[in-house]
Formats: structure tokens, C-alpha cells, sequence
């Protein structure tokens, strides 16, 4: 298996022709007279792994919300997989649902059921299939997350945060979605944990070909497994595209994300360890 | 794009050439196949269970995901135990990964001990009295810290909560009003109607007021506003508690160098002491309204002649009979409640197990204390 921590080959990434698994058109969200999301445009394509960054309170959550169905959106349009939510019948609606996977951000593991049953949960409920593959399945999906099989009986509230995220990923899983959806999957996890977090994505990644949206604000992540990085400011997609396009923008939010105290040790880190190919802006000490 | 509509279903062909027998998949090897998937998997043994070498071709597979190949995975390991070699034929590039990351494990179970159901029935029976014994244990002990966290609270007045017991007293005694008023004016009328249909057989359907009289004051009122307050407030309280509990309010209070007690439980016991006693008092009224009214409409009792009949047949006692009790009620609604919320763990389960503990316990033992009052009263002669 190639390793992760590089990012899909340049190859992949550049390709125009690729399908757009969610489109977001012209995107407007808001409660009560606050607008949150502003005419927000979107594209993620097939295959790629997306990383969502942006300050708090720029509407992040909100978009991913909105596009899982979770948040009505005052206008504009979502489509996923091609389909708009809104025009579907509830029957279609369960059927796209089961084609995508969510990790929420602090897991929502059911606290009722073990680990096992949490990620049998989708499969139960959607599938007909016997115990024992059930089973198989799940401590399968529980091995490809990397927790080990003892886990399988505990209850959420007996995991740590990063077995709780683990769990949750598997779940996420469990009906071998195409597109997976992360919510700060690394948040509350220490530097090691982390890493190997993001590169178990990657790895899940590229096993499984999915198609990755993630929301984070771990600069290592994005450098590490994203293919593509949107930045949110003010309800709107100030910038999307490869990293290496971010890092070179002049836009003052995204000078002050990666270039600033903690973005710009990591990003003078990251250069020297990368390829020559692009010169890095100047950064603040 | 409507996949979902062109589902291909997963599909073994047996093709058996000079080279040897071919098992063709084909169709997508995927969970949305559900049992379908299982039954196709469980076929490419039935297939080739009889020969030496099997040739198993993916070429056609249009879609695997990890159920599919490990289904194609357990397939080839049943086969090799039974002296069948398996080869995969025509694997694309991005299926092998997944094959190999699926690769046949044997998961063995963590095994729990099994014990005899007698043996289990007997454990749980007698854990069940060890545990009823150590939360009665364990309610004294709260008893005690909430009186003494009350005396410390009396010696510094100062630290007393006074708008926290104002918003208790509105939450359990104000808003409580209507609904204690209607159930009380209803059960004041059916007693109102029992005692004069049964007491006209004896020519005694007079008699009916005193026996609506004494039975609400002592009795009625305040037990239907104690269970009607245990369901209202005490599952309330346990909710609240319990979920702070979930998400560690609880404990934050206590490295702040707080009491939970003094902040959240004193505020709520002391509001349900306040406020039971006067909603006592709105019950027995209700509750003689109810009553007057159904004997002046069915037992032909006018307001004047019920008032005078229930001067006689009451003193000041019977209703302090009543009212009494009512502090001692919400006393041990309020501590079973906070203590039940407190013993919340982790789970959405556990908390709806302890809420649904309160309730009933705290109903339990409102009935109970109810009797032990009432045997009091009866060796006090009063």
C-alpha cells in the first residue's frame, strides 16, 4: 500500500473530467435574521478527499449540515450523487442516505449498544443478512479502523476519545458507503493519535475508494491525506483548490490560517521536508 | 445518475474448459445485494467443493466493496480446507488492495463464562437485596449530607440561593397549579358521587360530606399531589441531574471546590418543601369545590347545607392532618430524585432507567410514608 502521507498522486488531481459527487449551488443558510452561509458554491469530485477549513463560526458546520439534509437551506441548491434531496421521494431519500457515511464529532455512537452493535446498527436495519456475517463484518470493519476485537463488547462510555472516533469511523462504514463525511475527525486527539488517524483515512481511502469530505482544523491533516482544500470566510468558499494554491493566496484570512503563529511553523516545517516545486510566501515569524 | 436503479445482481457462473473449472463473477459484489450477496458467496464453494483446482475469474465483477470480497475471501478459505486450490483470475488493480485487506481472519470471539440459570436467578436475586439494602444505605447518608449542608447554608445566609429557589418554586409549585386543580376537583367529585349513591342504601347520603371532608383533608389531597408531583417533578429533577451528570457538569462543580448539594440540589428540595404544601392546600380546596358541586347537582345538597354538614363533621386537625405530611412528602421525593440523578452513568439507557426509578420510588414510598403517618396519628389519638 502506498503511503498515505503523501497526497493522491498529482495525476488524479488534476483530472477535469471527474464526476462531481456534491454540488452546491448558490447555497444560502441562516436562523432567525443571521445568515450564516451566503451564496455558497461547492464542487466535491469523486474519489478525492476534501478538506473544509475556516474559522469558527464561518458556517462550516452548517454546510455540512445542510448538505446531510440536517439543516434547511433558505435557497439554493444541493445535490448529491447527482440528486437534489428536496426532489426526492422519502424512499429515494433512504436509498441515497445509505450511500454515505457520517462521523460526527464526537462520535454519537449509540450509548445504549456496544461498539459491535453500533456498527452492526446500519446493516440490521437496511440489510438482510445472517448473524454470522453480521459479525464477521463488523469485527472486519473494526480490524480496518484498527481497534482491537476486545472492543467489540464495550460500551461507548467505557472508550477512550480516540477508540470513541474509531467506532464511530466504523460505523461510518459499516454499509461500505462511496462518500463519508468527517466532522473534526482529529479534534481531541494527541499529535500521535492523530497522525495515525489521518492515516488510516488515507488508507481507507484508497482500499475503498471513497470519497472524502472532511471538516478540520488540523493543518497536518490538511497537508497530510486532502487532495483538495476549500476555505470558508464570511458564508462563502473564499478559495479552493490544492494546497499549494491556498498557501501561494494572498487572501488575508488565508495569510493569517497558514502563515500565521501555528500555521506558519507548520507550513516552514512541512516546505522543508516537501519538494521544491512551488516557493513558499513569505512567512511571519 | 441512478445507480441504485441499475442494480446488477452478483452472479457465479461455473465454466468448466480444458484448463480446469472457472468460476465467473460477475454483477456487483456488494452489501446493497443483501442476502443475496451471502447465497452467491456460499455457491462458489458449493461449486467447486468437488475439484482440485478452481479458477475464480473477477473480471466481470462491476462493483466489490468489503463484504463482497470478503465473502469471495471466506470462499476460498472453506475451499482450501477442503484440499481445493483457488486461484483469482483477472483482478483489477484497485479490487486487490481490498481483497487483501480483507483477507480471511479467524475472529474468535472473547468467550464468556457460562453459569446455570438457577445459579444466575439466585445471584440476581440476592444481588437485588444487597443493592434495595445499599441504597437505602446510601439514602441516609444523603439524608445526612443534605442536612448538613442545610445547617451550613443556615449559618451563612449568604450563600443561600435565593433565586435558584424562586425559579424552583415557580417551576415545581406555580406551574403544577392547573393540572393539581383539575385532578383534584375531579377526584372530589367522584368521591362526591360514591359516598352518596352508596350511602342512600342506608338513608345516609348526608353523611357523604363528611366523608368527602375528612377523606380528601387527611388523605387525598395530599397523596394525589405528592404522586402527581413525584411524576411531574421528581422525573424531572432526575433528568436534569442525570444529564449534567452525562456531561460532567457535575463534576466541574466539584473541582471548582463546589457542592452539588448546595447548588443544584438544595435550590430544588427546599422549592419541592415550599411548594407541596401549598399545592396541598389548592388540592383539598379543589378537591371540596369538586365534591360540593357533584353533591349539589346529584345529591340535591345545596352549597349552604354542604358547608354547614362539613363544619361539622371537620376540625382544624383533620386538615393539618394533611398538610403535615406534605413537607415530609416532598422531602423524600426531592432527595430520591436528586439521589437517583446523581447515580446516572454514562449511557441514554442508564438515564431512563434512572428516571423511571425515581418515579416509581419515590410513588413507593410516598405511599408508604403516607402509612406510616397514619398508624402515627392513629397512636397519638389524633
Amino acid at each position: 500500500m502506498t503511503s498515505s502521507s503523501t497526497p493522491a498522486s498529482d495525476a488524479a488531481r488534476q483530472r477535469p473530467d471527474r464526476d462531481v459527487i456534491i454540488g452546491v449551488r448558490d447555497l444560502v443558510v441562516g436562523f432567525g435574521d443571521k445568515t450564516i452561509v451566503k451564496g455558497l458554491n461547492l464542487d466535491v469530485y469523486r474519489g478525492e478527499v476534501l478538506g473544509v477549513v475556516g474559522g469558527s463560526g464561518q458556517g462550516k458546520s452548517v454546510l455540512t449540515r445542510t448538505i446531510l439534509g440536517l439543516t434547511p437551506a433558505r435557497s439554493g441548491s444541493v445535490q448529491v450523487f447527482g440528486q437534489n434531496r428536496d426532489m426526492l421521494s422519502p424512499l429515494e431519500r433512504r436509498a441515497l442516505e445509505q450511500r454515505w457515511g457520517v462521523l460526527f464529532q464526537n462520535g454519537a455512537l449509540f450509548s445504549g449498544l456496544t461498539v459491535k452493535q453500533n456498527i452492526q446498527m446500519p446493516m440490521r436495519e437496511t440489510r438482510d443478512l445472517s448473524e454470522r456475517l453480521m459479525d464477521e463484518l463488523a469485527l472486519l470493519k473494526l480490524e480496518l479502523v484498527g481497534l482491537s476485537l476486545d472492543a467489540a463488547d464495550k460500551f461507548p462510555s467505557e472508550l477512550s476519545g480516540g477508540m470513541v472516533k474509531r467506532a464511530a469511523l466504523a460505523r461510518a462504514l459499516a454499509l461500505d458507503p462511496e462518500l463519508v463525511f468527517l466532522d473534526e475527525p482529529t479534534s481531541g486527539l494527541d499529535p500521535i493519535s492523530a497522525a495515525e488517524f489521518d492515516e488510516l483515512i488515507g488508507t481507507l481511502q484508497q482500499t475503498l475508494g471513497l470519497t472524502v469530505f472532511m471538516v478540520t482544523h488540523d493543518l497536518d491533516s490538511l497537508y497530510s491525506i486532502c487532495d483538495r482544500v476549500a476555505a470558508l470566510a464570511e458564508g462563502r468558499v473564499i478559495a479552493a483548490g490544492p494546497l499549494e494554491t491556498l498557501l501561494a493566496s494572498n487572501h488575508p484570512w488565508l495569510k493569517a490560517y497558514f502563515h500565521g503563529v501555528r500555521g506558519g511553523r507548520l507550513t516552514a516545517a512541512r516546505v522543508e521536508q516537501k519538494d521544491e516545486q512551488w516557493k513558499p510566501a513569505p512567512t511571519t515569524p | 445518475m441512478t445507480v441504485a436503479a441499475m442494480q446488477r445482481p452478483p452472479k457465479v457462473a461455473r465454466q468448466s474448459s480444458a484448463e480446469g473449472v472457472r468460476l465467473a463473477l460477475s454483477g456487483d459484489w456488494t452489501l446493497v445485494a443483501s442476502h443475496r450477496l451471502e447465497e452467491e458467496g456460499r455457491r462458489i464453494v458449493e461449486e467447486a467443493r468437488l475439484d482440485r483446482m478452481v479458477a475464480i475469474d473477477l473480471s466481470q465483477v462491476s462493483q466489490l466493496d468489503t463484504a463482497g470480497a470478503w465473502l469471495i475471501n471466506r470462499a476460498r478459505h472453506d475451499l482450501a480446507g477442503r484440499d481445493v486450490a483457488v486461484t483469482l483470475k483477472d483482478v483489477r488493480p484497485e479490487y486487490s488492495t481490498l481483497l487483501e485487506e480483507t483477507h480471511y481472519r479467524d475472529f474468535v470471539a472473547p468467550s464468556r463464562p457460562r453459569f446455570n440459570v438457577i445459579f444466575v436467578l439466585l445471584a440476581d436475586f440476592g444481588e437485588s437485596i444487597v443493592d434495595a439494602l445499599r441504597e437505602f444505605y446510601r439514602g441516609v447518608g444523603f439524608l445526612g449530607e443534605f442536612v448538613s449542608s442545610m445547617m451550613y447554608v443556615a449559618a451563612n445566609p449568604r450563600r443561600f440561593r435565593l433565586t435558584s429557589l424562586v425559579a424552583q418554586i415557580e417551576l415545581v409549585g406555580f406551574r403544577s397549579v392547573p393540572i393539581i386543580v383539575l385532578i383534584n376537583i375531579l377526584v372530589g367529585g367522584i368521591v362526591a358521587q360514591q359516598g352518596i349513591f352508596q350511602l342512600l342504601k342506608f338513608g345516609a347520603s348526608s353523611y357523604s360530606v363528611s366523608l368527602i371532608g375528612i377523606l380528601v383533608l387527611r388523605e387525598l389531597g395530599v397523596l394525589l399531589t405528592s404522586i402527581m408531583i413525584a411524576g411531574r417533578s421528581g422525573s424531572a429533577i432526575t433528568a436534569e441531574l442525570g444529564s449534567m451528570k452525562m456531561r460532567e457538569e457535575i463534576d466541574a462543580l466539584l473541582v471548582m471546590g463546589l457542592s452539588p448539594i448546595e447548588v443544584l440540589i438544595a435550590p430544588r428540595v427546599l422549592g419541592l418543601v415550599i411548594s407541596l404544601p401549598i399545592l396541598t392546600f389548592i388540592a383539598d380546596i379543589a378537591a371540596l369545590f369538586g365534591g360540593m358541586v357533584v353533591s349539589w347537582w346529584y345529591g340535591g345538597i345545596s352549597p349552604a347545607a354542604f358547608a354547614s354538614l362539613l363544619k361539622e363533621a371537620i376540625a382544624l386537625h383533620t386538615f393539618l392532618v394533611g398538610i403535615i405530611k406534605a413537607p415530609f412528602m416532598a422531602l423524600v421525593i426531592g432527595l430520591i430524585a436528586s439521589m437517583d440523578g446523581l447515580a446516572t452513568q454514562g449511557s441514554a439507557e442508564s438515564l431512563g432507567r434512572q428516571v423511571t426509578s425515581s418515579v416509581v420510588k419515590s410513588i413507593f414510598m410516598v405511599i408508604v410514608m403516607d402509612g406510616l403517618f397514619a398508624v402515627f396519628f392513629a397512636a397519638i389519638d389524633y
